[in-house]
């Protein structure tokens, strides 16, 4: 099977300022189907250009990204918006969930748009199977002002699943949550890497790098390292640790 | 996106903040309320007239001294009087497309009858006015041609009148007087109400003209000729014939002529047209707050696109085409203004019943204009909300994620 990303040698520079920002500089890397790879840097080491690139929300300058065997560099404006449709899922930071809009009918957003045409009752019910996944289907007419965050995140990421993407983007997706929720998020990521889901998170934390399977570090636009997470979490282990931390807080009390 | 997507997607988005909505709308539906209500007054002012134009009395044609073209000194309608009895004549004798003629004199004065009195208008006709104005007598009968001759002291009163001086039983056989002099009450006119400029058209008297110049008033010259042709076919030849004998008589021209001659029909053409121009007037400027109200929904949809501009990143990154942006953004803008055009019909309609019904006023709301101010305001929304959706379409969806 062939890879499912594959970038050659993929250069971008920003040429909008008085310097031009050499923001990538030659990555070449593959992602199999089924992988969970963690990108880290610091703020300026290209990761989020890179995931910028992964997502087709930007041309690379020089090089070549193949997404699911179809070479991006070609395409236009809309081409690429099709592609993103068909083949990928966003999760951000913020959740950028649509304000006084039911959690459904955020998860519908995908099949809006896209070459392909659904009827309402086929996207309600893909929109029910997509709050099933992550465990929200009894709260698929709440608004985002009555889900809490971690609530809020599993409606982002089952918008994001709804159309069966080819690959999952995750743009610090635990970065607005506390650590118990954190842990929960991963925990969902997790079961659905489990289930096959190819999944890219941009992270600066170690811990939550931990959860993932591949951990790719970046500096100055270049990959310093690529290796397999060493001492993987589990997010339901975790989980578990927590609980019991702290009942036995309560205990003392 | 196909229509119906598009629509739903529009729909929920100006759900969503249903205050903003309405008072981005609002200036489209005063705009479209506004001319919704004048013109409805308007077209009720115009066929207020018509309905005066048909009881007027059909084939009749007016004579005055006086005349609007004259070179020098422009006396105007019933300016000084070049019109006699004389002229009266001879029109009935020579020109024979006439049928009836009635002069009249006119003047105010105060009325006593029963130790109670009013003051009114006291018009001095021929016999054949009421035949020529088509207006029957509820009681009694008119004066004639007899009386006409004897100068006789006889009068017919109008309604008004009947109910002011005459409380109890019917006036005619009862006296009136007239400047101190009495007259014998013959026949009472129907009720005709208010005109079109609001003048009560029961309060009046009517007396012979040959009474009323000798008795009444000391005027010598007619203020008018009311004259009926014998058909509608032969109105035209009428009014020409008399023009014509009349020039012949007071030796003038085209260019001097001291009288006018008009029919019933160009007069009330004349007022409607002034009604029609203020209508448009009144519409025009009600237009231009429909503008205004556009360029309210403009701003308003530029600012909702820059608050959503995180929204419009993420419909980007999900795969919306910017096409399918600016539709969506266009479609909002065109609802909103019709829908606030649909609101503001609702509006002028009410409006100008409820004037009618406060001021008396007829009001008249026309399809046409309904019609018209949808559309107008619909277009209005498709006009003032291109740039706003342009601008939405054009973002870059990195850049719009990362707005704060």
């Amino acid at each position: 099977m062939p890879p499912v990303v594959q970038l050659e040698d993929i250069h971008k520079i920003y040429d909008s300022g008085e310097v031009p920002v050499h923001a990538v500089r030659g990555v070449t890397l593959q992602l199999h189907r089924g992988e969970f790879m963690a990108v880290m840097g610091a703020s300026g080491s290209g990761k989020s250009t890179l995931m910028n690139t992964l997502g087709c929300l930007d041309r690379p300058t020089r090089g070549r990204y193949r997404l699911d065997g179809v070479d991006v560099s070609g395409l236009d404006r809309n081409e690429l918006a099709d592609l993103r449709n068909a083949k990928l899922g966003f999760v951000f930071q913020g959740f950028n969930l649509l304000a006084r809009t039911t959690a459904r009918e955020n998860v519908e957003l995908p099949m809006l748009y896209g070459q392909r045409r659904y009827s309402s009752a086929e996207m309600h019910a893909r929109a029910m199977r997509s709050l099933d996944i992550v465990g929200l289907s009894d709260r698929a007419d709440h608004f985002p002002s009555q889900l809490s965050g971690g609530q809020q995140q599993r409606v982002a990421i089952a918008r994001a699943l709804v159309n069966e993407p080819q690959v999952l983007l995750a743009d610090e997706p635990t970065g607005n949550l506390d650590s118990k929720t954190s842990v929960e998020v991963m925990g969902v990521f997790q079961q659905l890497n489990a289930q096959g889901i190819t999944i890219v998170m941009v992270t600066h934390e170690l811990d939550i790098a931990r959860y993932c399977r591949r951990n790719l570090i970046m500096r100055d636009g270049r990959v310093v390292s690529d290796i397999p997470v060493p001492d993987r979490l589990v997010a339901e282990a975790e989980m578990t640790r927590l609980r019991e931390a702290e009942s036995a807080a309560k205990l003392t009390d | 996106m196909h229509l119906g997507s598009t629509l739903t997607v529009s729909f929920r988005a100006l759900r969503r903040n249903p205050m903003r909505s309405l008072l981005t709308a609002l200036g489209i539906i005063i705009g479209v309320g506004a001319v919704i209500a004048m013109v409805s007054i308007g077209n009720g002012a115009k066929s207020m007239v018509e309905a005066q134009i048909a009881s007027l009395g059909e084939n009749v044609l007016l004579v005055f001294s006086g005349s609007f073209n004259q070179g020098g000194a422009r006396s105007g309608a019933f300016g000084a009087g070049t019109l006699t009895v004389d002229d009266a004549e001879a029109i009935r004798r020579e020109v024979s497309t006439v049928v009836a003629v009635s002069p009249e004199v006119r003047t105010g004065a105060q009325v006593l009858a029963n130790g109670l009195n009013w003051s009114t208008q006291i018009l001095g006709e021929g016999p054949d006015y009421l035949a020529i104005r088509a207006w029957p007598l509820s009681e009694g009968a008119m004066f004639t041609d007899g009386d006409v001759r004897s100068v006789g002291k006889v009068c017919i009163i109008g309604q008004t009148i009947a109910t002011q001086l005459f409380p109890d039983g019917s006036p005619v056989g009862q006296t009136l007087r007239i400047r101190s002099q009495p007259f014998k009450v013959v026949g009472v006119l129907s009720a005709k109400g208010l005109s079109v400029q609001g003048a009560d058209q029961d309060d009046l008297v009517i007396v012979p003209y040959s009474s009323a110049m000798k008795r009444v008033t000391k005027q010598t010259m007619l203020r008018s000729i009311s004259v009926q042709a014998t058909s509608a076919a032969t109105l035209d030849l009428a009014q020409n014939d008399i023009i014509s004998l009349l020039r012949q008589r007071h030796r003038t021209t085209e260019q001097t002529d001291d009288f006018t001659v008009r029919s019933q029909v160009e007069i009330a053409q004349a007022a409607t047209a002034t009604s029609n121009t203020m209508t448009l007037l009144l519409g025009a400027i009600a237009g231009v707050s429909l503008i205004v109200g556009g360029i309210g929904i403009m701003n308003i949809m530029l600012v909702s696109v820059t608050e959503r501009t995180r929204e419009i990143g993420i419909r980007l990154a999900v795969g919306a085409h910017g096409r399918e942006i600016q539709l969506q953004f266009l479609t909002e803008s065109i609802v909103l203004s019709a829908f606030g055009g649909t609101l503001g019909i609702l509006v002028g309609i009410a409006t100008s019943e409820l004037l009618s019904a406060l001021n008396n006023w007829p009001t008249l709301v026309s399809t046409t204009a309904v019609v018209i101010a949808f559309f107008f305001s619909a277009a209005v929304g498709m006009v003032f909300g291109y740039y706003p959706a342009r601008k939405a379409s054009l973002l870059d969806p990195i850049d719009a994620l990362r707005y704060e």
